[in-house]
């Protein structure tokens, strides 16, 4: 009785109503029967689709990083030579390097996204709701098609970035051009176009704060820094903590930007290619999908390290209130 | 009533009148204002650059406003993309995958929070996985699946994996999670079947979980590159950020062109944002403490 659900219950109640005499174990039996076939029913388009285009892709791609392809179709088993091919690869050490720096950068969104919140939060700020607009608007805007605009504002040339900086007397360099540069501008349009995703998400995490805690700081004479730094930012940790798992697994993965901002024949392509980038080339523009493969690997080897750790270490930070 | 999660964040916080709290907003409104602009600006820019002449947008100094604005290049483009087409192939692709979601997400994410049935955590465990790995994983044998239906290079081929969705099928397995039961019990005991119960009463509660998971696949969806960078090739078939993709190399010094494409490829997203801005914001809250 007690395994039972509330509706399960219910259900075998109705059914035992046309025959009252009948055993209610049997029926509860062929009620869970049928419950069950409904559950099943409504999962199975999904668990169809998701088992062909998602869990079988995933240990195939497993499989085909043991195998070399033909230029045209054909695949042999070549054990572990894609493996050996990747550790010994310059281009992947540097696109781990780049991969990494630029989840760095991304990371670094995260105190701003917080502090932007706080600021848009506040009692008395008027115009809440055209601040949040106007934050959130590069959340919805294509990547390829923002790319367009910021390529031309760090043109070396006529770009405005570097318009502005010849009115302070800097001479600015081609910065998608430029190794030393040429990550870090990139990272500049990742942060630009999460930062109001993670405002939102920080917002929601810090209107569940109770306001009376900050009335009773502000009686103990608490000042704003030290309410930030005691109140905020422990009783918004769980969301730091998802806003950071967010930030690394997007990260890790960034391609559009990449593709979009340098070409294949950018002169500081090594300082700005990453692993997905690095994936397309090997896997659909040179067709070397065992290769790809591989390197698909690698950046799922390295995400579920990284959130390994993060959960690990959660519990030194997270409060869970 | 199903949204009380949502909402009740704002509502619940109490007024309290007894404390007077002394705020000097002036600086955080510099701030705000200043870092607005910044976040502004690059749209701005596009919107001003694919109003000028080709000239006027290779110029140095910057020309600021155009001597004579002109939506030249807004007709050109229409002359020298197929973007109509590509538009249409965009809005198809986003439809697909959206209703797909809306009916198979919502099947499942029901299932998984209300029905009982044998392999129930085993399979949610195993749609739980798929958000673990990175979609790179998926890519090639994706393509090969796609290949082989001899879907390259159409819509259908663009829309078919996304159609299914292990984060979708979470989001709203979250939400019946959180609807009250006692609702669907009484349906229950009124006689309504299975199908009934879900389709009349958890449905129309889940209205704000089905909202924001649209809401979350359009955004996806419309914006989305490296997939139908990989299963189109020409400029015809493509959705438009596939297209606009392309093209950076080739149309680059017509930059009046270049920004009068990606202002018409983005303003469908930013008018749908306006107009549903609640609802953006409370879907990717939801997101954010359920999720």
């Amino acid at each position: 009785m007690t395994a039972l659900t509330a509706a399960g219950l219910a259900g075998a109640r109705v059914k035992g109503q046309p025959e009252p005499g009948g055993r209610p174990v049997g029926r509860r039996r062929a009620t869970r029967f049928i419950e069950s076939g409904w559950g099943w029913a409504f999962i199975l388009p999904t668990a169809i689709g998701l088992g062909v285009f998602y869990i079988v892709p995933a240990f195939t791609t497993i499989w085909f990083s043991f195998s070399s392809w033909g230029a045209f179709g054909g695949h042999e088993f070549t054990g572990l030579d894609n493996y050996r091919h990747l550790v010994t690869d310059p281009d992947i050490g540097y696109a781990l390097v780049n991969t990494l720096l630029y989840t760095l950068m991304l990371l670094c969104g995260i105190p701003l996204a917080i502090y932007l919140a706080a600021l848009i939060n506040r009692e008395k700020l008027k115009g809440k709701g055209v601040f949040r607009t106007l934050y959130f608007l590069p959340v919805v805007t294509m990547p390829a098609a923002i790319a367009m605009v910021w390529r031309l504002i760090y043109n070396g040339q006529f770009g405005v970035l570097n318009y502005a900086l010849s009115l302070v007397g800097i001479q600015g360099p081609f910065w998608l051009q430029d190794p030393r540069w040429a990550l870090l501008s990139i990272g500049v349009i990742g942060v630009w176009s999460s930062l109001g995703y993670n405002m939102i998400l920080f917002s929601a995490g810090l209107q569940a704060i109770p306001k009376e805690l900050y009335e009773v700081a502000m009686i103990d004479g608490a000042t704003r820094g030290q309410q930030f730094r005691h109140l905020t930012v422990p009783l918004l940790s769980p969301t730091i903590f998802f806003v950071t798992i967010l930030t690394i697994i997007n990260g890790f993965q960034v391609f559009d930007l990449i593709f979009l901002m340098a070409g294949r024949s950018n002169p500081a392509i090594d300082r700005v290619q990453t692993l997905v980038w690095l994936f397309y080339q090997d896997g659909f523009y040179s067709h070397n999908m065992g290769y790809g493969s591989v390197i698909a690997v690698l950046i799922f080897l390295l995400t579920a390290v990284f959130t390994a750790i993060q959960f690990s270490v959660q519990r030194k930070w997270v409060n869970y209130v | 009533m199903s949204d009380t999660r949502s909402r009740g964040a704002r509502g619940a916080r109490p007024r309290s009148g007894t404390v007077h709290i002394k705020q000097h907003n002036g600086p955080a409104y510099a701030i705000l204002i200043l870092g607005s602009a910044v976040m502004v600006f690059p749209l701005v820019w596009q919107v001003i650059v694919s109003l000028e002449s080709t000239e006027e947008s290779r110029s140095f100094p910057p020309v600021f406003w155009p001597a004579h604005p002109s939506l030249a290049a807004y007709t050109a483009v229409f002359e020298q993309l197929p973007i109509a087409r590509q538009l249409l192939t965009s809005t198809l692709i986003t439809v697909a995958r959206t209703a797909g979601q809306l009916v198979f997400c919502s099947l499942a994410g029901y299932a998984f929070a209300r029905l009982r049935f044998p392999g129930r955590n085993l399979m949610f465990g195993l749609f739980l996985s798929v958000l673990m790995v990175p979609g790179a994983c998926f890519l090639i044998p994706q393509y090969q699946i796609i290949q082989s239906l001899h879907l390259v290079d159409t819509w259908q081929g663009v829309a078919l994996p996304g159609l299914f969705s292990a984060f979708g099928t979470f989001l709203m397995r979250q939400f019946f999670a959180g609807l009250p039961r006692e609702l669907e019990e009484a349906a229950r005991l009124d006689g309504a079947g299975t199908i009934r119960t879900f389709a009349q009463i958890m449905l129309p509660l889940a209205r704000p979980g089905l909202v924001a998971l649209t809401i979350l696949t359009v955004l996806w969806s419309w914006n989305d590159m490296l997939w139908p960078l990989i299963v189109t090739t020409g400029q015809s078939k493509m959705p438009i950020s596939a297209s606009l993709a392309t093209l950076q190399g080739e149309h680059m010094t017509n930059y009046p062109l270049m920004m009068a494409g990606a202002v018409i490829a983005m303003l469908p997203m930013i008018v749908l944002f306006m107009v549903l801005q609640r609802q953006f914001i409370a879907g990717i809250a939801f997101q954010g403490t359920k999720g």
